[in-house]
């Protein structure tokens, strides 16, 4: 039933959506290869799909985007889980963190190029910095709250080092780094479209760069929607990821009765 | 003579206070004892036991267990918590079986000694559930069940049936002392439950609070089972009761 009801919902706002954007298109005197309507953008979905190098360029940021976001995920979880554990260490990595955390990843962009060259590279560095820093972060304050009643139980039943760290901590502070996983992925979905509209020959970002180029809008458009649908879709997947651990866990969902 | 302190005293810094939290406790238990440690918040009782188990020292005096010094925690004495302190992201055999781990066990035997406590305390049909998918009663049946696992010769417990519901409390009451009978277990239970204590313990002591000192030590040489309504029951109680000036 509620399965049903979201259905609708999403149908009528789509619904909803589309017929806002076509009455604009009408009432206004646009020209219409510079602000297409929906019919024209459909066309343009079919044909991108029916010449197949839409594909391709999925493919090649589905990649670009794995590669730098797992790196990303991995070694903040591992430096994470040890400066949250080592908090001397961090007292004196923060002030750099907090430095570096505010600045866009595009800004290192001119250095990357430079140094990496044009190609999967870039995209890769640029989604890895914008994921690394909300992973480490919640990391680092996941380990701050462990229930200190957990280290009792350890201490209790003679669990030493490494294990209290991989027994007790790390599965402890899980919750909320997956909390900081979600986060991170949504940021950095919107930086892989950055990165590769400035480093990159193929890729979402790339078609958008090239549909400027061709002043093609419709094409444009279209690459946006396959963006905020894709965008859309990982946001859906790591939300169930969550949702499952937070169960497991014995947490009630955030926001939800 | 099993557990003996002598004058143990513990103060708190706060800032520039310094908060006297024990003062000059002695105190000496008998192997098999079911000890009740009772009295109002912040007489100090949890402390004592927190220092019993060696999750903190002393600032004066010695406790002894078994004739050793106590200084860090150990599987021989293990603490029972109120909010049970199970690990929700283990099923409840591997929370059972938590204290094994670090012994030299193989698989199958850490798995047999589970399922022989989980049996104990009733939980058969629940080895693979999770903590969260439990009622509180049963979560500390658990607790219970991961303590009894590594054969402690203590085991402390800590308001451990303070978050259940009166009926469910009564009913562990029960099993705690069916547990204690069977496996002939050391028990420093604290509460501030009157009844609780009067219930349950071979001997209450009693604290009052500010600085926490002992008040008064009350042997209740009652048969189990206890009967909650009996005479001799509601004059027990009623000396407690006395004693923190409730009539």
């Amino acid at each position: 039933m509620k399965y049903i009801h979201s259905i609708k919902r999403i149908f009528i706002s789509g619904t909803l959506f589309i017929a806002l954007w076509q009455i604009i298109c009408w009432t206004t005197d646009f020209n219409p290869s510079l602000l297409p309507g929906p019919v024209r953008v459909w066309y343009a979905l079919i044909q991108m799909f029916g010449e197949g190098n839409i594909l391709n360029d999925i493919q090649d940021s589905m990649y670009r985007f794995a590669i730098g976001y797992l790196l990303a995920a991995l070694s903040a979880i591992i430096l994470g889980l040890t400066l949250g554990w080592f908090k001397e260490i961090f007292a004196y990595i923060n002030p750099i963190v907090q430095l570096l955390r505010p600045i866009s990843p595009i800004a290192w962009m001119p250095f990357i190029v430079l140094l990496f060259g044009i190609g999967d590279v870039p995209a890769i560095v640029i989604i890895f910095i914008s994921a690394f820093f909300p992973i480490l972060l919640s990391t680092i304050s996941a380990v701050g709250n462990v229930d200190k009643m957990y280290l009792k139980v350890a201490d209790n039943f003679d669990i030493k080092q490494p294990y209290v760290l991989t027994k007790i901590i790390f599965p402890a502070t899980f919750p909320q780094i997956a909390n900081g996983l979600h986060i991170a992925l949504g940021s950095s979905w919107i930086f892989l479209v950055a990165g590769e509209m400035v480093g990159s020959q193929t890729g979402l970002g790339y078609l958008i760069i090239d549909a400027r180029n061709n002043l093609r809008t419709d094409i444009l458009l279209a690459t946006i929607i396959i963006i905020g649908v894709i965008g859309l879709f990982l946001d859906t997947l790591i939300s169930q990821f969550e949702k499952q651990i937070y169960t497991r866990w014995g947490y009630e969902r955030e926001g939800k009765k | 003579m099993y557990i003996d302190i002598q004058g143990l005293t513990k103060k708190f810094k706060r800032g520039e206070q310094t908060l006297m939290v024990l003062d000059n406790i002695s105190l000496t238990i008998n192997q098999g004892e079911f000890i009740c440690l009772l009295g109002p918040s912040g007489c100090g009782k949890t402390t004592l036991l927190n220092i019993l188990a060696g999750f903190e020292n002393a600032s004066e005096g010695s406790v002894l267990i078994d004739g050793e010094v106590v200084s860090t925690p150990t599987s021989r004495y293990v603490t029972i918590f109120q909010n049970y302190g199970l690990l929700p992201w283990r099923n409840v055999r591997h929370n059972v079986e938590l204290g094994l781990e670090g012994k030299k066990i193989s698989k199958s035997k850490r798995k047999e000694i589970a399922e022989k406590y989980i049996c104990l305390v009733g939980l058969d049909k629940f080895a693979n559930s999770n903590p969260a998918q439990l009622s509180g009663g049963m979560q500390q049946r658990v607790a219970i069940a991961r303590a009894l696992a590594v054969s402690p010769d203590i085991i402390f417990m800590d308001e451990p049936f303070g978050a259940l519901d009166a009926m469910t409390r009564m009913k562990m009451q029960d099993e705690i002392l069916e547990i204690k009978r069977s496996q002939n277990k050391t028990i420093i239970f604290v509460t501030h439950d009157i009844d609780e204590a009067v219930y349950l313990a071979d001997r209450i002591i009693v604290f009052s609070p500010n600085p926490g000192r002992i008040k008064e030590i009350i042997q209740v040489q009652l048969k189990f089972p206890r009967d909650r309504n009996g005479y001799d029951f509601i004059r027990i109680r009623d000396k407690v009761f006395s004693l923190f000036d409730i009539h």
